[in-house]
């Protein structure tokens, strides 16, 4: 397997309501990954994308085919992975295998979505696909139900009284949104308090609706490379080191594993062994903090905290730049937004910025950040963990 | 290979509130919702078989935000129950005040019943979920 690189990335803002449909944010998204990299369209030998919802948000399938020939990428492959959340994450990791195998040398890897022009009904509606649709839908499973019920789970197995697991989530949502005034692409550009987390309606108990990340356009977008081809495009070529995916049934076949999800244990454990790295060596983290509760099941299991203790890292402090492990300090899911099919491109491309040391100017980049890792979900049933290299 | 226990077996049986799972006969486990493997040990051996529709909550939540056409069903309490043969069943409480529950639900040991849930444009037609009513 031959080593395998990303060498240029492009990010729309994510906001509510965009006036662009779905092919033109993945398309304005992909031309500055490909200009970044100092090619053109005809470069590129497929196309792998995330998009999750397009038939319902905007009566568009194959959205894969349309954007390779709105870029000019005529007649490339392109193929569309649909993994709900984690879609855009699937796609990298399958441009990665592609690329390491030497099939390809160049690969357009991106994700969009155009969750808002749904409303909020119907994106409730769609949303609740990924729970299981003939055992758990008819119960009026909706997608911060999945999480208000783990939520409940760890408070009781892990013996922390509601109402301060409650203030501990708080935290969660207030530091992504401090971050997230930082980061010119994100939707919301305001902090919030934790009594105004703490007043907010109640979505399904106990989550609050600033416990929940909002519906959102955007799309983004990355250039992979093999190592030599990199090497002549960048002097900073950003190295995908480990990658792991791993899949998982519906939630009551989870059942006594909850509130832990075993497929991110799996997942994160391929990615950690195949670059040879532990948690302790990862200098800056994007995890799938859909709901504030997902923000500390996922810090445990990708080995950052003991499990039943993740909060203790917010409470101090250790998720912040110059804690022990800054964690989505782009604003996360919650602040920046979560365009479902594009997140996992957008998390890629907030790690590689961050590798370079490009957000300085933004006033938060992690100093010397060598070594992040994205973790995304998708659903209750889909994980996939990239870890990224400086070198 | 044959599905031993489908979803419409599934649910015409739960419309007569009966509670059908699988019963593996390597390992003993019992899948429900049925499956085609054993959730354990992954075996085909299994046996159709009736539970007994009893549990305690494990989890809740009380959602006071529906999908699209089921608005008018909000709020309501989805459940975990761990059934007494040890498998999870998600469904609804009744009985309660949706809006008032709080953490004293965990634990409390629930008998089931059930209600059709009529389906939408994209369910291929209806469900029927298990409506749970404490038993203690």
């Amino acid at each position: 397997m031959r080593r395998v690189a990303i060498v240029g990335t492009g990010h729309t803002k994510f906001m509510f309501n965009s006036p662009k449909s779905g092919v033109e944010l993945l398309a304005e998204a992909s031309m500055d990954a490909i200009n970044g990299s100092g090619l053109k369209p005809k470069d590129i030998q497929a196309i792998y994308c995330g998009n999750v919802l397009g038939d319902f948000s905007e009566g568009q399938g194959m959205i894969q085919s349309y954007l390779a020939d709105d870029i000019g990428c005529f007649n490339v492959p392109a193929s569309r992975f649909e993994g709900a959340c984690a879609s855009a994450t699937m796609a990298i990791r399958d441009a990665y295998t592609w690329v390491a195998s030497g099939f390809y040398d160049i690969v357009l890897v991106g994700g969009t979505e155009k969750a808002t022009a749904m409303g909020t009904p119907l994106a409730t509606r769609t949303f609740a696909m990924f729970s299981d649709g003939r055992y758990e839908y008819p119960s009026g499973i909706t997608f911060p139900a999945v999480f208000a019920m783990l939520a409940h789970l760890y408070s009781k197995r892990y013996n922390i009284p509601l109402e301060k697991l409650k203030e501990t989530l708080a935290l969660v949502s207030v530091q992504s949104h401090e971050y997230g005034v930082k980061n010119p692409n994100a939707q919301f550009q305001k902090e919030i308090t934790t009594e105004q987390v703490l007043r907010g309606f109640m979505v399904s108990s106990p989550l609050q609706l600033l416990d929940c990340c909002p519906f959102s356009d955007g799309a983004a977008a990355l250039v992979v490379a093999s190592e030599d081809v990199a090497k002549k495009l960048t002097d900073k070529p950003i190295y995908i080191t480990g990658v792991g995916q791993a899949s998982s049934g519906k939630l009551s076949a989870q059942y006594k594993y909850l509130p832990r999800l075993r497929a991110r244990e799996v997942s994160v454990k391929q990615a950690y062994d195949m670059s040879g790295l532990k948690p302790e060596d990862i200098d800056v983290c994007e995890l799938h903090d859909c709901f504030s509760i997902a923000s500390l099941i996922a810090a445990e299991s990708l080995g950052f905290a003991e499990f039943g203790k993740a909060g203790e890292l917010w409470e101090k402090g250790e998720t912040r730049i110059g804690g022990k492990i800054p964690i989505n300090v782009s604003g996360g899911l919650k602040s920046k937004g979560h365009p479902i099919g594009a997140t996992g491109a957008s998390q890629a491309y907030e790690i590689v910025r961050q590798l370079r040391g490009e957000l300085v100017d933004q006033g938060r980049q992690v100093e010397g950040a060598k070594v992040g890792l994205v973790d995304t979900l998708g659903g209750d049933g889909v994980i996939v963990s990239l870890i990224l290299s400086a070198d | 290979m044959e599905y031993k226990l489908t979803y419409q077996t599934y649910n015409e049986a739960l419309k007569k509130d009966k509670l059908l799972g699988l019963k593996c006969n390597n390992c003993g486990t019992i899948t429900c919702p049925p499956k085609m493997t054993c959730q354990e040990c992954t075996g085909t051996d299994l046996e159709v078989v009736e539970l007994s529709g009893k549990g305690e909550i494990a989890t809740f939540t009380t959602s006071f935000v529906a999908s699209l056409g089921r608005e008018g069903e909000a709020p309501y309490t989805i459940v975990l129950v761990e059934l007494e043969e040890g498998a999870w069943l998600m469904g609804n409480l009744i009985d309660i005040d949706p809006s008032k529950v709080g953490m004293e639900l965990i634990g409390r040991k629930v008998k089931l019943g059930h209600k059709v849930y009529p389906g939408d444009l994209y369910s291929a037609g209806e469900g029927v979920r298990p409506l749970f009513s404490f038993a203690d």
